[in-house]
């Protein structure tokens, strides 16, 4: 990135921004609202979501605004027919697929770009028994949309533990420890990065959760204290 | 068999190695003892220093890759449209009944595990299948039926491969690989070591107008320029021989018979972008080709064609074959690039781009097998030759995989300009029966109607008629097809080789396979909803699978309306 400045057309108003600025970047300074789900300002963008996609000069195809720099003399829409009827799509689809319950932001989004809540009939959902290994926090990945930040922080943006991968692939993707180990045998550091940084209900401290269902102090108590250390020291893997 | 101590002695070469060897160990693992257990991975993460985490999400990304016991042998029978036609389900289903079994189940003495497959690149020989042994992709078999599978095999096969005056393919041509005496020393290499610079031989193949055959049509000599010219001590040439296409078959056939036409053409790569490392990257379900092209490149190598010191002349250039595990989004270059680093194969965002940012961060040029294969024609017989084949659109000789209701399916050299219906009628044999649909350019491709078939075979003839020429797939259906069945099927391919990655694929193909089972008695508002995930698949994924995934099916909507009409049904 340079001092260098650019002028592009964002939504018909012509902008300044640094060379090397992304979409979002300008946008956000310019006032101009851009949803998103994926990015966060703590993990490598990946682009993944596609709820930021613009339109930049009526190309072929959409751009990511959480990663696509500015180009100077373009003309950038954030709102158009094709904007729209892509994030609403993509709600749309996320929504039949995932359970959103305990995601106020994308409800929000769910309203603001008009999307049916019943828009895929017979839709499969990824269902998920809630995962509760562990003092510090359950996994619930009927809540997951696949943001990859937990797996991020746990690996290079953060942590460097790497206790969580992805498995499978396409839609039956889901967040897991190797061999879906439970996580007081993987590698797991209890950080709690990954819970901060989850945008929905899927990972959630014990203790909110314990309190959705109702337990009193001395569960809380009971179920929230520390795994004592094995005398001898031994680690999983050792013999 | 092996045992697990030969395993060590396997695993002992890998020291020193780091997380590009992750595919290769997985797959000498898996070799050794069927499949990959928590201790092998756990060996294996301690050797390459890979998480252990990581490794399991690699094996589950690949469908060749199991981290449960399977039958000693593996029996894959193609589920695309080619196949179906012929008749595989049956075949699928006469096997489990025979073992007593359920799709993708094991019998009872673990002797066998039956799967359906995408397509394996045998959509002549439909019904095809491939069978893997103790978790090794082994043997493709032509025409299967339920009987051969589980008996005697057969596992001869031999490709009609164009005319006389066919250059890359001609009747000529045996049913075994051309040997190196038969291909002859390389003159297309030894010329351009000798007598021309690499921006000469870059020069040549752009004035040759050879544009990119994986179908992407991106001009081959531009992006070795932007490959040789970028910032980088380091550079890599990639053949992507990932074919994996619903019928398309031409790269197989290519490697099968002209391995030494493919590996000049890389060398002639290296040598212009100046790389010193090649990779040839193939898909895991062409156990043949692999195994014959690892042949040739010892008997070049033997020869001084390639290796160190190259006909004496100081160029150097190691081939690599690396083994994909099954995952058609490797075909997508950025993907294949995260497979050989041993990742999962996620495609990345664009820019940066290959020819700058390619294999392991450095500038790579990656090309298609068919592609590769003409610089030598361009080389020793120059560009001018090249380029008054075809059109200026579409310069130079281009293979065909033609598939389904024709007499003569098969891969054949054209000269772009011919009209599809003169393909159709003079060339494979007629259409069988009464054509109602050809698929152009895959499952990513679009549908031609009988009064649309007059369409010039060039990239810019099936563009400018909204269609693609694609990877060079020809699907033929007859009136006897089912539509919504081969919709499914495409759509289930999609669904089946979506990464994952992004929102729009990883829910689209989901969604789009939904609304797909419920023809041909579509709910009201299924139109809308096909429309609304397949533009938002075109627009709004990262990469070309996710592009393309709903390409055909809006195809059809268009071509086929009443299919999609709530409360209506097709007649014709």
């Amino acid at each position: 990135m340079t001092d260098e400045a650019i002028q592009f057309k964002l939504d018909g108003e012509t902008i300044t921004v640094p060379r090397g600025a992304t979409l979002l970047d300008a946008a956000e300074a310019a006032g101009v609202d851009i949803p998103v789900i994926c990015y966060h300002e703590a993990t490598s963008p990946n682009g993944l979501c596609r709820i930021c996609v613009v339109d930049v000069d009526g190309g072929r195809v959409l751009q990511p605004a959480c990663v696509a720099e500015c180009q100077a003399d373009t003309r950038v829409e954030t709102r158009n027919e094709r904007v729209l009827r892509s994030r609403r799509t993509i709600l749309e689809m996320l929504n039949a697929s995932v359970n959103l319950e305990q995601a106020p932001e994308i409800q929000q989004m769910m309203a603001d770009y008009e999307a049916d809540d019943s828009r895929f009939p017979d839709a499969r959902l990824r269902e998920a028994e809630v995962i509760d290994d562990n003092p510090f926090y359950v996994r619930d990945y009927e809540q997951c949309v696949l943001c990859w930040r937990c797996v991020q922080v746990c690996a290079e943006d953060a942590q460097f533990t790497f206790a969580l991968t992805l498995k499978n692939r396409g839609h039956e993707t889901s967040v897991a420890t190797a061999f879906d180990i439970g996580m007081t045998e993987s590698p797991c550091v209890f950080c709690g990065q990954c819970v901060g940084v989850c945008p929905t209900g899927a990972l959630k401290p014990k203790v909110e959760w314990g309190m959705e269902q109702g337990w009193d102090a001395d569960e809380l108590r009971r179920s929230t204290r520390r795994p004592r250390k094995r005398k001898d020291g031994a680690r999983r893997g050792d013999s | 068999m092996s045992t697990t101590s030969d395993l060590d002695a396997v695993l002992d070469t890998y020291h020193g190695r780091g997380r590009e060897a992750l595919l290769p160990a997985l797959w000498d693992v898996q070799g050794a003892l069927g499949s990959i257990s928590p201790e092998h991975v756990h060996q294996i993460s301690h050797l390459l220093r890979v998480p252990e985490a990581d490794i399991y999400g690699v094996i589950g990304f690949y469908t060749l890759f199991h981290e449960e016991a399977t039958g000693r042998r593996i029996i894959r029978v193609c589920a695309d449209p080619t196949c179906a036609l012929a008749g595989a389900d049956e075949v699928l289903h006469g096997v489990c009944a025979r073992l007593g079994i359920d799709e993708g189940e094991t019998n009872a003495d673990a002797e066998y595990t039956v799967e359906h497959s995408p397509c394996l690149g045998l959509c002549d020989y439909a019904p095809a299948a491939l069978v893997s042994e103790r978790g090794q992709p082994d043997k493709s078999l032509p025409r299967v039926t339920a009987e051969s599978l589980l008996g005697e095999w057969d596992d001869a096969y031999f490709t009609p491969a164009g005319d006389a005056d066919s250059v890359l393919l001609n009747d000529s041509l045996a049913a075994a690989p051309q040997t190196l005496s038969q291909y002859g020393d390389y003159a297309a290499l030894r010329k351009a070591l000798s007598e021309m610079t690499p921006d000469e031989v870059i020069a040549a193949v752009e004035a040759s107008g050879l544009i990119g055959r994986g179908g992407a049509a991106f001009p081959t000599g531009l992006k070795w320029k932007f490959t040789r010219a970028a910032p980088g001590a380091v550079k890599y040439v990639v053949c992507n021989a990932d074919e994996s296409e619903p019928g398309t078959f031409k790269d197989r056939v290519l490697m099968e018979h002209r391995p030494h036409l493919l590996l000049e053409g890389i060398a002639l790569a290296a040598f212009s972008v100046g790389a010193g490392k090649a990779y040839i990257f193939i898909r895991g379900e062409y156990p043949k080709a692999t195994a014959i092209l690892a042949d040739a490149i010892r008997e070049a190598e033997a020869q001084g064609l390639l290796g160190a010191n190259i006909m004496g002349g100081g160029f150097a250039l190691d081939i690599e074959i690396r083994r994909g595990a099954g995952a058609y989004i490797c075909g997508e270059e950025t993907a294949l690039f995260e497979a050989i680093e041993g990742k999962r194969g996620f495609p990345r965002m664009k820019p940066p781009y290959p020819t700058t940012y390619g294999l392991f961060g450095q500038p790579t040029a990656a090309n298609n097998v068919e592609t590769l294969c003409a610089a030598p024609l361009i080389i020793n017989r120059g560009a001018d030759w090249f380029k008054r084949i075809g059109t200026d659109g579409s310069a130079g000789p281009k293979l065909v995989s033609v598939s389904g209701h024709v007499g003569r399916p098969g891969v054949y050299e054209i000269e772009p300009g011919i009209t599809l219906r003169h393909f159709l009628d003079k060339v494979c044999g007629g259409v069988i029966g009464q054509l109602q649909t050809v698929l152009m350019g895959g499952a990513a491709g679009t549908f031609l109607l009988p009064d649309e078939i007059d369409v010039k075979l060039t990239f810019e003839d099936l563009r400018a008629a909204g269609s693609t020429f694609g990877s060079g797939a020809i699907m033929v259906f007859n009136q006897t097809t089912d539509l919504p069945d081969l919709l499914l099927r495409l759509g289930r391919f999609f669904q089946h080789e979506s990464c994952g990655k992004c929102f729009p694929c990883q829910l689209g193909t989901q969604r789009q396979v939904e609304i797909l089972q419920r023809l041909p008695a579509p709910q009201a508002g299924d139109r809308e909803r096909l429309l609304d995930v397949g533009m938002t698949m075109t627009e709004a994924s990262l990469c070309g699978l996710g592009h393309t995934a709903g390409i055909a099916v809006m195809s059809a909507m268009e071509k086929f309306p009443l299919l999609f009409q709530a409360n209506g049904r097709q007649h014709d």
